[in-house]
């Protein structure tokens, strides 16, 4: 029920508020749900805020999986 | 588009798909409810059930706020819009829906409201400050995932000393919902309680969800797919209660159909081996704790309403959210007299059962002949993501309706 | 098309008077009235503009030869806002579009006329902007624009200006383009990125405030269309998908010729930048707006030398086979989605609004 993606932070500006690019496409966005962020983090934007830093390793990690199992699928 | 696109890859649907249907036991079906209507729209828009087994069956879930929100809330947003002196903000998704009367905002806006759709609640607070003779009211509306910007824009609203700002809140909760769900499926059908052969549904009257639901027998969840977003902020613990309370597992999913398929393999799983607890797909985002922040927010603006209707599943008590009584300079429903009306549903309009888990949009009459997305008699035609729309607007094609 | 004539200027001063004040100067009611005003308003900003030997004449009509062959005619009315945007503006998008829909028939444009409902208060100068750019337009496709008409309406009762443009063309015998020719087994083609106008305008909208280097893609389409006649005799169909983007084109061509539509959604060309900026709005790209895009229906054995046709010309650099029509008496337009499900690729349903849920 919520439209969010994953956006990169491209630059941190002041009022708790920063620059983010979605594939090609700027917008300035609020962070000021969030504790911690820096310039380079992907985090999950939704009604022009940030709910939450992506875990990159954990992205991974489940993309992984995937692959793992289509390999496993493959030699089965 | 990096994190997004990786998880709508082909090769990798394929081997979860793959994957499902091995693991789905031949003699068994499988009853999964997507409580979030961002993932009924993900499974529709994705053509996911051509591409899970016949005894899979994802049942549409409640999870889609402009679909609950009864037709009194818009009849007071649409008051709203059209009181002398008012700018009515809005998300886009609320513009179409109609009140009584069938008029919406974007129909009071042609005759002549002030009525702004936004992208953010943001942009409402900047339009109050560049209106100072205006009073700018913003319709809030959404699950757990909407609310914390709500509360943080009244914050700043105070903090800036704004008089002319206001916040007409309608923002529902998840996991009393889930339980809500679950409690009526425990309901069982007695002939001496049917509803009145003929008579209209009315949206307000707490024993008409029950009766539906006598009407239509109890429906059998095996398990839930939980909302994305909604667990970023509320963690993946707020659910542990519901579902240890009525055993039923819950995968919380991300948004992209890679996820949501393997939330389903999940549930198979787990069913399979006869557990019950809740696990995290999205653990690329979510966490156990969740937003903490976002929930000391929430927490500090915003308090349990004791009861609040939800369109097709009556009222529910602590089901939602009010502006605390600190911040009533910017509660819309303190500031404005709003009208009290009944909603009167078409009466053949099967949106609560639907909304339930209990009926498809294909068992409804009027479906996709009377009741079209140009012409919503019902709540979930209205919204993209209502279980109606979605299937109208994707799925009419293959017989997963 | 023959030689233009160039306006005798000094005549024109006796006749009209002192020079318009278009950089400060706006339209006011007597422009609209058909006095000297209207004069020197369609004098000194529209013949000025677009400057041939029929406005020259300055008759309230415009005569032309019959070219053999059948006549072909459309017109168009544009009320777009903003009026200015990134690749354009509301004067470009008229003359493109009203060209286009006369190429869709295989028709080769040969004149516009140019009608301009102006509302009271309207910068001059952005209707010299406006005037410009339909000329450019115009000389580019080498069409002209020979006939107009001129009103005025007050303040607020217009949105600083409305154009309808009404193209003449001529189609030659033996091309038989039409909405209600696609079959079964039929290729489906696109000519390029898909929603680059629609993003391009929304990019403007204060309330969605993103900032992208996406333009309008607004073009004329007739040089590309003649020569994928040339390539595939035996087009079917052909449709520039404006309003309601490619969705709504395949939809109406399913009704037209009674067929179903297969598309497959990863061969569909689109710019990351406007697939994102879909994403974060929430919209289906299938139904944004395009420009200078078309989609055109050929036999299956003329498809991979039509595609490469169109990939040779500037208009066409990117275009793809995208689908194929198949039989079906539901009508339905369907898509391969990009994670190998099948789903329907319904009509647009009211406008398309950017939402949170």
């Amino acid at each position: 029920m919520c439209l969010a993606m994953p956006a990169q932070i491209t630059k941190l500006l002041e009022s708790e508020r920063a620059l983010v690019n979605l594939g090609g496409i700027q917008k300035e966005i609020s962070t000021a749900l969030l504790e911690h962020v820096t310039e380079g983090d992907y985090v999950i934007l939704h009604v022009g805020y940030a709910l939450t830093r992506l875990d990159e390793q954990e992205a991974q990690k489940t993309l992984g999986l995937f692959a793992e199992m289509m390999q496993g699928a493959a030699t089965t | 588009m990096k994190y997004i696109e990786e998880f709508r890859n082909a090769d990798y649907a394929k081997t979860l798909a793959k994957a499902i249907a091995q693991q789905a036991h031949p003699g068994k079906h499988y009853r999964l409810m997507e409580f979030c209507g961002g993932h009924t729209h993900t499974i529709h828009r994705y053509g996911l059930p051509s591409l899970l087994p016949g005894n899979v069956e994802m049942i549409h879930g409640p999870g889609c706020p402009v679909c609950v929100l009864p037709i009194a809330r818009i009849d007071k947003a649409i008051a709203l819009a059209t009181m002398p002196d008012v700018i009515l903000c809005s998300y886009g998704d609320m513009l179409r829906v109609p009140g009584s009367g069938q008029q919406s905002l974007l129909q009071a806006k042609a005759r002549g409201a002030d009525v702004r759709m936004v992208y953010s609640v943001d942009d409402a607070l900047t339009i109050a400050e560049q209106n100072p003779n205006k009073e700018v009211v913003f319709f809030a509306i959404g699950f757990e995932t909407t609310t914390p910007p709500t509360a943080y824009v009244i914050k700043q609203a105070e903090k800036l000393h704004l008089t002319n700002f206001s916040v007409f809140c309608n923002h529902v909760l998840t996991p009393v919902a889930m339980d809500s769900l679950l409690q009526m499926q425990n309901v069982t059908t007695h002939p001496s309680s049917r509803a009145c052969e003929g008579s209209p549904k009315r949206s307000g009257d707490p024993s008409q969800a029950r009766d539906d639901v006598r009407e239509a027998g109890s429906v059998n969840l095996d398990g839930f797919v939980g909302p994305a977003h909604v667990s970023i902020v509320i963690g993946s613990q707020a659910y542990e209660t519901v579902s240890q309370k009525y055993n039923k597992p819950i995968v919380i999913a991300g948004f992209e159909p890679l996820d949501v398929l393997h939330s389903i393999l999940m549930l198979i799983e787990q069913i399979n081996d006869n557990r019950c607890c809740v696990e995290i797909q999205y653990t690329r985002a979510v966490t156990r704790e969740g937003n903490l922040r976002s929930q000391m927010l929430m927490a500090e603006v915003l308090e349990l309403r004791s009861s609040f209707e939800w369109r097709g599943l009556g009222f529910i008590p602590h089901s939602a959210l009010q502006i605390k009584s600190a911040f009533a300079n910017f509660d819309a429903e303190k500031r404005f007299n709003l009208p009290e009306t009944a909603g009167v549903e078409h009466k053949q309009c099967d949106c609560g059962a639907i909304l339930r888990g209990q009926k498809k949009p294909s068992d409804c009459k009027l479906f996709a002949k009377v009741c079209t997305p140009e012409n919503p008699l019902g709540s979930c035609m209205v919204s993209s993501e209502g279980a109606c729309a979605a299937v109208y607007a994707y799925g009419r094609a293959g017989a997963h309706a | 098309m023959s030689e233009t004539k160039t306006l005798e200027s000094t005549r024109i001063k006796r006749i009209i008077g002192p020079k318009l004040n278009i950089k400060q100067g706006c339209i006011d009611l007597s422009h609209g009235s058909g006095g000297r005003a209207s004069a020197q308003l369609i004098e000194q900003l529209f013949f000025a503009a677009f400057d041939n030997e029929w406005l020259a004449q300055k008759n309230d009509q415009a005569c032309f030869s019959i070219k053999a062959g059948r006549m072909v005619m459309t017109t168009d009315a544009h009320v777009i806002s903003p009026l200015f945007f990134p690749g354009g503006d509301i004067g470009s998008l008229a003359v493109n579009g009203t060209i286009n829909d006369i190429a869709m028939s295989g028709a080769k444009p040969l004149h516009l006329s140019a009608s301009f409902i102006l509302e009271e208060g309207f910068p001059l100068s952005d209707l010299q902007k406006i005037a410009t750019s339909m000329a450019t337009a115009a000389r580019a496709a080498n069409v002209a624009i020979i006939t107009g008409d001129t009103k005025v309406v007050e303040r607020g009762k217009g949105d600083g200006v409305f154009i309808t443009t009404t193209g003449i063309g001529v189609v030659a015998d033996g091309i038989m383009i039409s909405g209600d020719k696609a079959r079964p087994g039929d290729k489906v083609l696109v000519s390029g990125y898909v929603g680059d106008h629609g993003v391009a305008i929304m990019s403007l909208r204060n309330n969605l405030r993103f900032s992208t280097t996406i333009e309008s893609d607004t073009a004329a389409l007739h040089d590309l269309v003649s020569h994928m006649i040339n390539a595939a005799p035996s087009l079917h169909c052909l449709r520039d998908p404006t309003r309601g983007g490619i969705a709504t084109s395949l939809n109406e061509w399913a009704l037209q010729s009674q067929v179903g539509f297969i598309i497959d959604e990863c061969k569909i060309p689109i710019r990351t930048e406007v697939a994102s900026a879909c994403e974060l709005l929430g919209l289906d790209a299938m139904y944004v707006a395009n420009e200078g895009k078309l989609l055109a229906i050929c036999a299956p054995e003329e498809s991979d030398s039509l595609l490469t046709v169109m990939r040779a010309h500037p208009q066409g650099l990117n275009a793809a086979i995208i689908g194929e029509v198949v039989h079906d008496p539901r009508c339905f337009v369907q898509l391969q989605t990009s994670t190998g499900g099948m789903r329907m690729m319904d009509w647009l349903a009211g406008e398309q609004l950017p939402r949170i849920c």
